[in-house]
């Protein structure tokens, strides 16, 4: 019995060997012999495989104005083993490029693959494939893939409907899905909803003849795949206000960024100067881009959510909030003004009333009142000294959305900086700093840095009373019941609501004041609609100071939030708060009533003031 | 002189010109999957199959210096050997280049080396030495896990360079375990549990629950022969789900069905162990067991497929299942497969006149899919040709093994005998569509230097065993 094992054992694993490879011999007898979906009929035939490219989402405007749609271009795809000898002289002129060009490109598909399609002529337009189709027949070995392109019927809007570019091999490599050739968003809404937007590839299976005509489905199609429709995108974006703003900004430098304060959706996004997005399509992008890209002025990039700017004045309002929440200053609490805050470097402020409430504080934007507050808030006993008081501070910033993103659905936000205990460590020494050491902060100077964005957020912030909705440019995928549920938490300031009122109404003084009473931005008043608002100078090391102007309308019920920044444009009130203004007015009453205001900004030059200093 | 004389005359010819005819086949093979008009000499080493020839070359000369190496060197240094492999293995994870996405290359010059490929023979080797160790007893709890100890751990670090396919192999080694005296219930169970492992993922839960229920109630009936209690017991189960449903159904609850029969059985269970006790029948606590194991495994493997595997072995998974068909996507590859081997008929297009192959639909069509071309181009006798040679190739090494005398050569042999049988089933299994695209080389035929020397290696160290068993 023992002796058996071992033989048993043999037989079974023989058998076991047998009976998988009989098992191999019958599925290959299945598929070669009895299966005819796998037949071609005769050796000559070949596989061609056209892929379905689907055309990606469409994107619209918040009022269903179609903002990104659709072109069908044509590219001419070879296989170089399959090509025999033909009139190029022809082919070219249909092509309309030289006989070096193709020359070329024909080598360089026989380089990469004698066997498998490359693209011998990139995105033809309808009208040459058209007379191309005509002649298609006499050059085998070429065949002709529809693709879409991106078309931009209102042209505006660029930096953040963002660019699709050619796959890179690193993203083949991550994502199997892409190929060669393949389209994938590479900047703003483009890439952050690439994956709604792409829709999915789809492969029909043709049997070709030796003639390079199609004979038809191979297997009825039973190889085929369905290409999936990419789904098309409701933005935020109002574009009559976008392109107004982007009217208004040109011959400037600087961002706008407007916000509806009740849900957080964002209603234009301005970044001048800006560059028509048609540049970046098809066969002129590259050669555009590089243009665009090596521009002093760097249209490319996005001002308004990429560019740091300090706050300016406009700062004071959240000092303000700080302090009256804190119990460090009362709404009545006054600072008389000589003209500056002479304790230690001291700091200089202009002509107006004094002394001052909290509220004339704000519509006369008395840089010696914020000096005040802000000592007393760093200086609060309760925190235990600077450091303390310092990192309380910080936090009720930073709960506006200042110092981190605020994840708005975009690439490449930038989180801004609110300077840290560790930074004043290294800067000074420990212990080395006080309040008078970095009493910039009170007006919005010094170590902060916000982008447009975070400035409109705050904006809307005080428009809603102390809380905000993620800023965000989608308001719908069409077709999915995806909903982000992130853009509709409110997102609380750590600031008791209760303040805010003294906040909006030294804003509504600031416009809307007497003559002679400090208000800093009349300029910004529209009849018959109440503007808040606040103005800034922010001091910029490099060249003239920054025009700076947030504001929010109508004050009992805010619809839109803006924040303007005009780059070495100077006082706020000058350059951006009439921006600011027009868009407000625009936006609310779809008219101007202003035209020798909107006038005199659309004649305005100010990029020469660049380099200069005062 | 007299020695090598001896070598010459006791070597398993059979074997070697069945080795050189794979070669052979394979080479010709190559040379059609890389075939174009333009290509003019067959010695072109900037061509795969100019390079083949030249591995070709080299493995000969490689089985000539391993026949000359005395048998007892093999059995001695088994360990070092196995150990110089580990460092290897270890090394390549940190010298390694990256090659689709799996970290298991050396580079040197424009050379590749993939150790994995060379760590099989030596982990057969080790295997082999220590089975065959005095005193082994393969029943001990020391001793198996020392085999799993040494299976596992190149295993381990093949699957930490993300190259599974080569990981799985391991798995093989269980035919020497059987062979040396594995009971056959543990190979029954281990089958028992792939195929539910299968149907876990292609069947939902509901079913799945419904065939266990019914597999274990069939079994009770059959095994003590209570067909009516069986019957009053399954009838209870179905009738309380039926009334549990048309409870979720008036109250609108909506239960899913799963939950509408998992309830009645958890209610059941203890009904059954009194059941049990009073009638004194231990089957029921044996059938029990093999329900509630049954279901923890499917409810583990359920969840690490949808939670700790990668998408794309999850979608290989699902394409081989037949549950997902994405032509771009993973299943793109079979599906070309399948077309140029369905292609060739049953007669094949003839040498060099595969069309599908030829263009490159089949990716990777000269290492991993060279079964393609054979189909394509040698049709359905052809392709039945080579796997009867490999099926004869094997049986002879089966053969080979059982006649040693010492148990380690007749272990490794075995070892051999695995290897062999794993590649060549999952290769040819992947190019028709039967197994998982797992990538790992078709012996002999497949293009490349690291394999084809491997497995010369892997064969030659055997058949030195073999001519030097009567010295
Ligand atoms: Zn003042």
């Amino acid at each position: 019995m023992a002796q058996n094992v071992p033989t048993d054992r043999r037989n079974i694993i023989s058998g076991i060997i047998i009976v998988v490879f009989v098992a191999i011999i019958v599925r290959l007898f299945y598929i070669q012999v009895i299966d005819s979906r796998y037949k071609l009929s005769a050796s000559n035939n070949v596989l061609r495989y056209i892929t379905q490219y689907p055309a990606r989402g469409l994107v619209y405007d918040r009022n269903g104005e179609l903002l990104v749609s659709n072109k069908a271009a044509y590219d001419l795809m070879i296989i170089p083993r399959q090509v025999s000898p033909f009139d190029t002289t022809e082919l070219c002129n249909v092509l309309s490029i030289s006989k070096e060009t193709l020359i070329a490109s024909i080598r360089e598909a026989r380089i990469y693959s004698t066997f498998k399609p490359s693209i011998l002529v990139k995105q033809l337009s309808s009208e040459t494939y058209a007379v191309l189709q005509e002649k298609l027949y006499k050059y085998t070995g070429l065949y002709v893939q529809p693709r879409t392109l991106r078309s931009y019927p209102r042209k505006i809007a660029g930096h953040i409907l963002g660019y699709v570019g050619e796959v890179d091999e690193r993203t083949i490599k991550k994502h199997p899905y892409y190929q060669l050739g393949d389209y994938i968003g590479t900047s703003g809404l483009e890439r952050s909803y690439e994956d709604e937007l792409k829709g999915k590839k789809g492969v029909n299976v043709y049997l070709v003849d030796v003639h390079n005509r199609i004979k038809g489905n191979y297997s009825n199609g039973n190889f085929d795949t369905l290409a999936t429709l990419g789904n098309d995108l409701t933005c935020t974006i109002d574009a009559k206000l976008q392109e107004y703003g982007e009217k208004l900004m040109v011959n400037k430098i600087g961002g706008i960024v407007a916000i509806e304060p009740k849900t957080g959706e964002v209603l234009a996004v301005i970044s001048s100067p800006s560059y028509d997005p048609d540049l970046l399509v098809g066969r002129v992008r590259s050669a555009n881009f590089r243009l665009l890209d090596s521009d002093t002025l760097k249209p490319l990039f996005n001002r308004a959510i990429m560019a740091l700017y300090p706050p300016g004045s406009t700062f004071k309002i959240v000092n303000a909030l700080i302090g009256l929440h804190e119990g460090v200053v009362r709404p009545e609490t006054r600072y008389s003004c000589d003209g500056g805050y002479r304790v230690g470097r001291g700091v200089g402020c202009h002509h107006h009333p004094s002394p001052l409430n909290l509220i004339g504080s704000v519509q006369a934007s008395c840089n010696t009142y914020y000096c005040n507050v802000f000592r007393n808030i760093i200086d609060n006993k309760k925190h235990g000294g600077v450091e303390g008081g310092f990192s309380n501070w910080k936090s009720h910033v930073e709960s506006f959305g200042f110092g981190h993103r605020l994840n708005i659905d975009q690439p490449n936000e930038l989180s801004g900086t609110v300077p840290s205990i560790s930074f004043y460590d290294r800067y000074f020494r420990k212990g080395g700093w006080s309040s008078l050491t970095i009493i910039s902060l009170s007006i919005g100077q010094g170590e902060l840095g916000t982008t447009p964005l975070q400035m409109a957020n705050l904006t809307a912030s005080i428009a809603n009373k102390g809380h905000y909705f993620t800023p965000h440019l989608v308001r719908e995928v069409i077709g999915t019941d995806k909903n982000a549920s992130r853009f509709k938490e409110p997102i609380y300031t750590t600031i008791d609501s209760t303040w805010f009122k003294y906040i909006a109404d030294g804003m509504d003084l600031a416009v809307n004041g007497l003559p002679g009473s400090g208000s800093t931005a009349r300029i910004a008043a529209i009849p018959g609609i109440t503007v808040c608002g606040k103005t800034g100078t922010a001091q910029n090391p490099h060249g003239n100071d920054h025009s700076v102007f947030i504001a929010y309308a109508p004050k009992e019920n805010p619809k839109i939030a803006i924040a303007v920044y005009v780059e070495n444009a100077g006082f706020g009130a000058t350059w951006a708060a009439p921006i600011a203004s027009l868009m407000i007015e625009k936006y609310l009453t779809d008219s101007i009533a202003r035209p020798w205001m909107e006038q005199r900004l659309l004649d305005a030059n100010l990029l020469n003031r660049r380099a200069k200093k005062n | 002189m007299q020695r090598r004389i001896n070598i010459l005359r006791n070597l398993d010819w059979t074997t070697i010109f069945l080795y050189l005819a794979l070669v052979f086949m394979g080479w010709l093979n190559i040379y059609a999957a890389v075939y174009s008009e333009e290509h003019n000499s067959i010695f072109d080493v900037s061509q795969r199959y100019g390079s083949q020839l030249i591995w070709i070359l080299a493995a000969l000369v490689i089985a000539s210096v391993i026949l000359l190496v005395d048998s007892r060197f093999y059995f001695v240094f088994a360990n070092y050997i196995y150990v110089a492999l580990l460092l290897l293995l270890v090394s390549v994870l940190i010298f390694g280049v990256e090659v689709n996405a799996s970290k298991s290359w050396f580079h040197i010059g424009s050379i590749r080396i993939q150790p994995a490929e060379f760590a099989k023979f030596a982990t057969a080797l080790a295997l082999a030495k220590y089975m065959s160790s005095y005193g082994f007893k393969l029943f001990r709890f020391s001793s198996l896990s020392t085999i799993a100890f040494i299976t596992l751990l190149p295993a381990g670090l093949i699957l930490l360079q993300n190259d599974t396919g080569s990981a799985l192999v391991y798995t093989s080694f269980i035919f020497i375990l059987y062979r040396e005296g594995l009971p056959h219930w543990v190979m029954l169970f281990l089958a028992f549990f792939i195929v539910l492992f299968i149907f876990v993922l292609v069947f939902n839960k509901f079913v799945l629950l419904v065939i266990l229920f019914g597999i274990t109630m069939l079994l009770f009936a059959l095994l003590s022969q209570k067909y009516r209690d069986s019957i009053r017991f399954s009838l209870g189960v179905l009738g309380l789900g039926a009334i549990l449903y048309g409870a979720s159904e008036f109250f609108n609850l909506n239960i899913s069905l799963y939950y509408l029969l998992l309830i009645p059985l958890v209610i059941a269970i203890p009904i059954a162990l009194i059941y049990a006790y009073l009638n004194k029948i231990r089957l029921v606590l044996f059938l029990l067991f093999f329900l509630l194991s049954t279901l923890t495994f499917s409810f583990s493997v359920d969840y690490i497929f949808h939670n700790v595997l990668e998408r794309h072995h999850r979608e290989r998974i699902m394409d081989l299942l037949g549950i997902e068909s994405d032509p771009l996507g993973y299943g793109y590859n079979v599906n070309q497969s399948k077309i140029a081997i369905g292609s060739g008929g049953l007669m094949g297009k003839g040498y060099l006149q595969g069309t599908q192959t030829k263009y490159n639909f089949v990716p990777e069509q000269s290492t991993d899919f060279i079964f393609c071309t054979v189909g394509e181009e040698w049709g359905f006798l052809g392709s039945s040709v080579v796997i009867i040679v490999f099926v004869v190739f094997l049986l002879r090494l089966i053969r080979i093994a059982e006649r040693q005398k010492e148990a380690f050569a007749r272990i490794y042999g075995y070892g051999v005998v695995s290897v062999f049988t794993f590649h060549t089933m999952v290769n040819i299994g992947m190019t028709i569509g039967v197994f998982p695209v797992i990538g790992i080389p078709l012996p002999f035929f497949s293009y490349g230097g690291s394999s084809l020397w491997a497995f010369t290696i892997l064969l030659f160290i055997f058949l030195k065993f073999d001519s030097s068993r009567r010295d």
